[in-house]
């Protein structure tokens, strides 16, 4: 994890004050996609042995949500930013 | 037995004596005193008995990764059992009691175990006491754990207080040494925030324990000028224990525990240190060595032996045997002599060509300054190897091997030995990186250069003051250098005192038990059985001997076990790795961990705006999540809830009654594309709600499962509110703020939590209208106001304050809710039962809610269990057709989702008015015996009815919707009671909803 | 294999313990194998005991990429119970259970199998009604369990904070059949009776690729050469995805980090498994007197075995909220296991591909099932059929939605 979390808003704080969902990486589908599309979505983790992007919230400070870009090996935070900013 | 406190300077105040009981027996030692010291010099040799065989133990090392000396302190709820007694300084009153001991811990019945060693050896557990098959539970392992464990916890609460901190600084260093102190020094003079923990009372680690004038000025100089910069911070008694992500350090202070209680002082501090960057220079721990009788009371560390005689003043005995591999013990030795205490001899078990003992003759001149002892000549040296400690409950006699291959028999009755040093770099190996074998250092070094952790000094691996001194400085330059800031060395490099002594193996072959792991009893036989059983691996030999769990984690002995293992392979030291190396690096009591959060300060306890009027009218609480809920109000004369609680549901359906809703979750909604955004999160349509009107939503997760309830309502053009479960208010308010911000940030839509901003009443019953009439300005007419109308309103009487009113239903009844600013909660409260008392209004409260929705067949989070779909809850038909997309749209079709045989939402009435049943009873078949096929489902939900006069449930049964009317068993095997009830729509009380229209 | 008894250890104590062999064997791997299992852990090993003793295949290796037994058998807090609430879940748990119950005797290996009772504790109304209704479930599935009232509780467990607690006790559900295992005996108990079978156990041979041919897979590299195979069969939890990836497959399951505690030792203070209902605490005493507990999960996907400071204050917060006590006593060690944690929290037991088997997503409660584990996947490499408890433990679940949710917290791994 990570012991603090860099917010873009409030600065690096404990990572108590925030909350995860998880895997970032896969978009919403559209709505008539299909049903394999969907299952992907919702269920296939590629769960990469390196870096992975996530949703994060600082639910505990301005309730933005975030994607973190981390490695799970080293648990090194490469980069954190409003996931509103040029939303996937 | 005394005599052990010499007339010599040292650190303990003489003027100030200290009375401290241990097993009852009152002893006396000073200010500056440890508990072993206090001990040790009033003739207490036994401490303790050790964890299998019960072996009589004293002290052996000095800090914090003392094996043998564990005692218990305190009574009652400050009863702390394994309390290192190397660690605890004395205080008045202080009471400790020696552990594992019975019936005492001079003569322990326990020790009988010793002599059936040759059965007990490394994992003999696992190969018997597996017959007769449950004798395991009943008669082996109670024995096993009686016997085994180390001190006894109490059951009490802990009266005392600890607390909890951050801290930030550029550089924090760990252990002040002479390379700590170095390192904080030249981090201090380049203006740098230092935090400077040290585990010992005091700062200064080895510049103590050395005792020549020369270290202590030089500590006493480094201290003044660390004390006098405004950005140190010095925390003596402070381990750190553990070194997590983004360079984050737990570090555990021990505020009080060398003073008596005080309520105004936290026992302990936890710090959560973030560093920029930190040095390591956590010292050394002298290594054992492995021989017979190695654990005997009176044979002890070197290092400790030294911390003890040039701190306190204590003599280990009267006639020493040092046991040495390098310059450690010609220097002890040259140091107790010095004091007037006897050395029988300097036992040098040095490999032949290792090193030269003239060697250490400049280089210790050079440690003492101008004070050094001549080491030659105090005492007669002899190479050779230890075999055998001797003695019954303290040593006596050392047998010793020359090179020559001839023994003799010393008697002494103290023997110090010095296996070398065993770098402290645990807590840079915590976060994966291993360390290494050095052969130049005869040691396992942890990386050095670490991004963010530097390791210097003695736990780097070097030898002597003056290296330990530039390391420390190098190191710390090093570490501010990663971070931007330029610094100057405070010490010039110097070279190492002496070489590093062998790292040895196994000693003397003579007969009794080498220890290998002093607390848990390993010795070298048990290493060499693990490894001829296939356990050979270091992790395996670990596990299957338990060599290195004991409380040190291996600092002691797991060296020693690693040499042991690599040579039974016929491998060079090394050869074998050690352990992982995993927090804590000291254990760290669960008070300090905890912090103030205990007993009912453990979480928060959320209170609605109206909890003191409440309270006030006689409410009993309960606890609904994180929430204190109004349950019931009960009367005078009502001998139970249950009576109280069937006369609110009366008096509701009767007249009136005012419940507290507070509880439910709010959220203000506002922006252009509200109604769009609606409309994607609940199943239902509501992008075409109109102003005025409040509407039912439920809302799906994406996998088509149903995620919560509520209401929402439009308010203004621009301004809706929708409420949610109690229970999901959290959760719903984050997935809404995915949806806006993650998934659709194209819309407009700005969402508030306001849960806690209102104060919001449920008023019930064919008075409410004419109540609330009373209340709010307001036309309530059906026209004006019908069914799901919503409004905003001025308080009669106070008519700048808008009230917000929505006429819903959870009872059945006509109702409304009204929702006033938080702080005008009570008072709004008291107009609505003024208004009411003449039409016989009552409070009701979370029970009565209850059974005024399961008579009315509204579904809670009892029934929304996370596996129900709409269609299971009967609500399929508000699954919006024409909506293109919504949140569990896409899932909601799965064919495990839509098959038949799926548990649908029913109402239950029991056949007998006089019977009952529970929530979380099974239905079975009428008349199918209790087993997996006759399983029908379960009742999610119970109240008895006053109503109907009966016991009422809601249920979620195997395609319920087609079985109304059918009679099944309600069976609760827990309490071994059936129930006949029928199958019956959920709504069981006015399912044409007559009365909500009033 | 030379028998283990009591009067084996005396007949070698008499000898000065020479005769002692090693437990089991360490061959050099063969080139081909009509089984190879992947993961020499608890499940692996298992599966590999029960395809020799039950299905008669013992041309079967097992691959371990450390030391027998360094996965999450080596590094779990050693709790056994078949407490489940589903019906998809229940009787595989019990299986499993009893497995338990005879493994001693099965394995001529003392595992400390220890049935000292699970207690869940409950705090509000609620929690009473949803463990009543998991009670209920479990007596239907012919699985023991009884709710305890306070004064029970009070007799049973004197520590518990019943009377200053910010969420008081309200009572508790017990199975007195579940306890604890000794963790590190079973991977040894099972690697040493699959290999006085026959079975290959071969540590420290790390699978670097698998060669896949259309829907099979016929060969792995590995740190000590190429071996083919019949039948693959992968019991790598933790690391399933890596194993999956190797085979182009991808799976509904994400790599987090669970931290577990031991504190110093004691001498006897809980007997029971006890778990906190108001926060996220479970503890028990080994044999040798430390407390093993536990908590949450930690949060995020996560490769490493170690966990955040937050947790474990987290973890001790609730440990001293549940019992006050506990405050003088020590931590002494905190380690971190990765696990598989699948999409609904229950587990996979089911053919991947033509040739290949899956055993994955076990989540934090892999330990208890090892037994069943082993046999339900035996059962499925051997026949082709997946065993009758475990049915449900289908990779195809998740499309069709007939998940196995026993938290009901849909797909969100992390929540489970």
């Amino acid at each position: 994890m990570a012991s603090l979390i860099d917010c873009p808003h409030c600065g690096p704080r404990p990572r108590e004050e925030f909350s995860v969902r998880g895997d970032a990486a896969a978009t919403r589908p559209d709505p008539e996609a299909g049903p394999e599309a969907w299952h992907a979505y919702l269920h296939l983790r590629t769960n990469p042995r390196g870096l992975h992007r996530e949703h994060w919230r600082h639910s505990g400070g301005c309730r933005r949500w975030l994607v973190v870009e981390r490695d799970v090996v080293t648990h090194a935070v490469h980069a954190v930013r409003d996931a509103q900013e040029g939303a996937q | 037995m005394s005599g052990r406190r010499l007339p010599v300077a040292a650190r303990i105040d003489r003027g100030r004596p200290i009375r401290f009981r241990f097993d009852g027996r009152e002893h006396q030692g000073f200010e500056g005193d440890t508990l072993a010291s206090a001990l040790i010099a009033s003739g207490v040799g036994i401490f303790g008995r050790s964890f299998k065989y019960h072996r009589p133990r004293g002290v052996l090392a000095a800090g914090s990764a003392e094996p043998n000396a564990l005692v218990t302190v305190g009574t009652g709820g400050r009863q702390e059992p394994n309390v290192r007694a190397t660690m605890l300084e004395i205080f008045d009153g202080l009471e400790a009691r020696s552990q594992n001991a019975w019936p005492s811990r001079r003569l322990d019945v326990g020790a009988l175990n010793g002599l059936l060693s040759p059965l007990l050896g490394a994992g003999f557990y696992y190969k018997t006491f597996m017959w007769p098959p449950k004798a395991w539970e009943r008669v082996y392992e109670p024995l096993i754990r009686r016997a085994a464990g180390l001190g006894r916890a109490g059951i009490e609460p802990d009266p005392d207080r600890y607390e909890k901190t951050w801290a930030h600084c550029d550089l924090l260093v760990i252990g002040a040494g002479p390379a700590g102190l170095s390192a904080a020094v030249t981090a201090a003079r380049a203006g740098a925030r230092v935090i400077l923990a040290d585990e010992g009372a005091e700062p200064g680690g080895w510049l103590l324990d050395d005792g020549g004038d020369a270290s202590s000025a030089l500590r006493e100089d480094l201290l003044a000028e660390l004390r006098a910069a405004p950005e140190v911070r010095i925390l003596p008694r402070a381990t750190v224990f553990g070194w997590y992500d983004d360079n984050v350090f737990g570090a555990l202070e021990r505020v009080g525990k060398h003073l008596p209680p005080d309520p105004d002082r936290p026992v302990e501090r936890l710090w959560r240190i973030v560093a920029r960057s930190a040095v390591l220079a956590s010292g050394a721990e002298e290594r054992p060595l492995v021989f017979a009788g190695n654990d005997l009371p009176g044979v002890a560390m070197a290092s400790g032996i030294r911390r003890r005689l040039v701190g306190q003043a204590v003599a280990p005995g009267r006639r020493v045997a040092v046991v040495t591999n390098g310059e450690a013990g010609y220097s002890l030795a040259a140091a107790l002599e010095s004091r007037e205490v006897e050395v029988a001899a300097i036992l040098d078990c040095s490999p032949p060509s290792a090193h030269d003992p003239e060697r250490y003759a400049p280089a210790r001149g050079d440690w003492r300054g101008g004070q050094a002892e001549d080491w030659r000549g105090v005492a007669r040296i002899v190479r050779g190897r230890p075999l055998r400690a001797v003695g019954m409950r303290a040593v006596e006699a050392l047998e010793i091997e020359r090179r020559d291959g001839s023994r003799r028999r010393l008697a002494v009755d103290a023997v110090a030995m010095s296996g070398g040093w065993s770098p402290n770099g645990q807590l840079a190996c915590q976060r994966g990186a291993r360390p290494e074998w050095s052969e130049a250092r005869q040691a396992f070094l942890p990386p050095i250069d670490q991004p963010g952790l530097h390791v210097a000094g003695a736990a780097a691996g070097l030898v002597g003051r003056a290296a330990c001194l530039a390391d420390g400085a190098r190191q710390a330059v090093a570490a501010l250098g990663e971070i931007g800031l330029a610094a100057a060395p405070a010490f010039d490099p110097a070279p190492e005192d002496a070489p590093p002594p062998r790292a040895l193996g196994a000693q003397g072959s003579g007969r009794g038990k080498s220890f290998v792991d002093f607390q848990n009893d390993v010795t070298v036989d048990d290493l060499a059985r693990a490894r001829q059983e296939g356990y050979g691996h270091p992790e395996l030999a670990k596990r299957y001997t338990t060599s290195a769990m004991a409380t040190d984690q291996g600092r002691m002995g797991a060296v020693n076990a690693a040499v042991i293992l690599a040579e039974a392979q016929g491998l060079a030291p090394g050869a074998v790795p050690l352990t992982t190396q995993r927090p804590f690096f000291s254990p760290v009591s669960f008070g300090a961990l905890a912090g103030a959060a205990r007993a009912e300060a453990f979480r928060p306890a959320r209170r609605s705006p109206l909890h003191a009027w409440s309270q006030a009218r006689g409410a009993v609480f309960l606890e609904t999540g994180a929430w204190l809920r109004p349950a019931w109000f009960p009367r005078a004369g009502e001998p139970d809830w249950a009576t109280a609680v069937a006369r609110e549901a009366r008096m509701v359906r009767l007249a009136a009654g005012l419940c507290d809703v507070s509880f439910l979750g709010k959220i203000e909604l506002t922006g252009a594309d509200v109604p769009a955004f609606l409309n994607r999160v609940y199943l239902n349509g509501m992008a075409k709600l109109p102003v005025g009107r409040a509407r039912y939503g439920v809302m799906l997760r994406e996998d088509g499962f149903v995620m919560d309830d509520g209401t929402v309502a439009r308010l203004a053009e621009d301004r809706w509110v929708l409420t949610t479960t109690t229970a999901k208010a959290e959760e719903v308010m984050a997935h809404l703020e995915f949806c806006a911000q993650v998934l659709w940030p194209e819309l407009d839509v700005r969402l508030a939590s306001v849960s806690d901003a209102w104060a919001q009443m449920a008023l019930a019953g064919p008075k409410a209208r004419e109540i609330l009439g009373a209340v709010v300005d307001l036309d309530l007419s059906d026209a004006a106001m019908p069914f799901m109308g919503a409004a905003q309103a001025p308080l009669r009487g106070a008519p700048g304050v808008t009230a917000r009113v929505f006429r819903i239903s959870f009872s059945g009844e006509l109702a409304y809710e009204i929702a006033v600013p938080a702080d005008l909660g009570p008072a709004v409260a008291d107009a609505i039962m003024a208004a009411g008392q003449g039409a016989g209004i009552c409070c009701y409260g979370a029970e009565t809610l209850a059974v005024l929705r399961i008579e009315k067949g509204h579904v809670t989070h009892a029934e929304i269990d996370g596996r129900v779909t709409a269609h299971d809850l009967g609500i399929g038909r508000m699954v919006s057709a024409k909506k293109a997309d919504f949140i569990g749209r896409a899932m909601l079709g799965r064919p495990a989702l839509t098959a038949a045989g799926r548990l649908q939402l029913c109402g239950l009435q029991a056949v007998d008015p006089a019977q009952a049943f529970r929530a979380g009873a099974q239905v079975l078949n009428a008349g199918a015996a209790p087993s997996l096929e006759g399983a029908q489902g379960h009742v999610s939900s119970t109240c008895w009815s006053p109503h109907l006069g009966r016991t009422l449930g809601l249920a979620l049964v195997r395609d319920a919707r087609a079985r109304h009317g059918e009679e099944v068993q309600v069976w609760d095997g827990l309490r071994g009671e059936t129930c006949a009830a029928r199958i019956v729509p959920p709504v069981h009380f006015d399912p044409e909803n007559r009365r909500l229209h009033g | 294999m030379s028998r283990y008894s009591a009067l084996a250890l005396l007949r070698e104590a008499l000898r000065g313990n020479a005769g002692w062999a090693p437990a089991w064997r360490e061959p050099e791997p063969a080139p081909a194998y009509d089984v190879v299992i992947v993961g020499g852990g608890g499940h692996g090993l298992a599966t590999a005991h029960y395809l020799a003793q039950v299905y008669g295949l013992t041309n079967v290796a097992v691959l371990e990429k450390g030391y027998v037994g360094s996965g999450n058998v080596g590094r779990n807090t050693t709790i056994v119970r078949s407490n489940y609430l589903l019906e998809g879940n229940n009787p595989f748990y019990e299986l499993s259970m009893k497995l338990w119950e005879g493994l001693e005797q099965d394995l001529n290996f003392n595992a400390m199998v220890s049935q000292r009772g699970v207690i869940n504790l409950f705090h509000t109304d609620g929690q009473r009604d949803a463990y009543r209704r998991r009670g209920n479930a479990m007596r239907l599935h012919g699985v023991d369990a009884e709710i305890l009232d306070v004064p029970a509780l009070r007799r049973m467990l004197p520590m518990l904070d019943f009377d200053t607690a910010r969420f008081p006790i309200k009572g508790g559900l017990i199975q007195r059949r579940g306890g604890t295992v000794r963790h590190d005996a079973v991977a040894w108990g099972y690697a040493r009776a699959a290999s006085s079978r026959g079975v290959d156990v071969i540590p420290h041979c790390e699978v670097t690729g698998i060669r896949r041919e259309g829907e099979r897979a016929v060969a792995l590299e590995t740190t000590r050469g190429t071996i083919r195979c019949g039948k693959l069969a992968l019991a790598t939890a933790g690391h399933s995805s890596v194993t999956a990836a190797m085979l182009g497959l991808t799976l509904p399951i994400e790599s987090h980090v669970l931290q577990a505690f031991v504190s110093e030792g004691l001498k006897p203070f809980i007997d029971h498994v006890v778990t906190f209902g108001a926060g996220h605490f479970y503890v028990s005493q080994s044999d040798k007197g430390g407390l093993v507990f536990g908590g949450d999960i930690d949060g995020y996907n996560s490769y490493a075995q170690r966990g955040g400071l937050a947790v474990v204050e987290d973890v001790i917060e609730a440990g001293v909220a549940m019992i006050p006590a506990l405050s003088r006593a020590k931590a002494l060690r905190s380690w971190g296991g990765v696990m598989d944690m699948s999409m609904d929290g229950s587990p996979i037991i089911d053919r991947a591909l033509e040739n290949v088997y899956l055993n994955a997503g076990w989540c934090y409660g892999g330990f208890k099932a090892t037994p069943a584990s082993g046999l339900c996947f035996a059962h499925l490499i051997a026949t082709g059929e997946p065993h009758p408890t475990a049915r449900a433990f289908r990779l195809d679940r998740f499309a069709s939605g007939a998940v196995l949710d026993e938290k009901g917290v849909g797909a969100q791994p992390n929540l489970h």
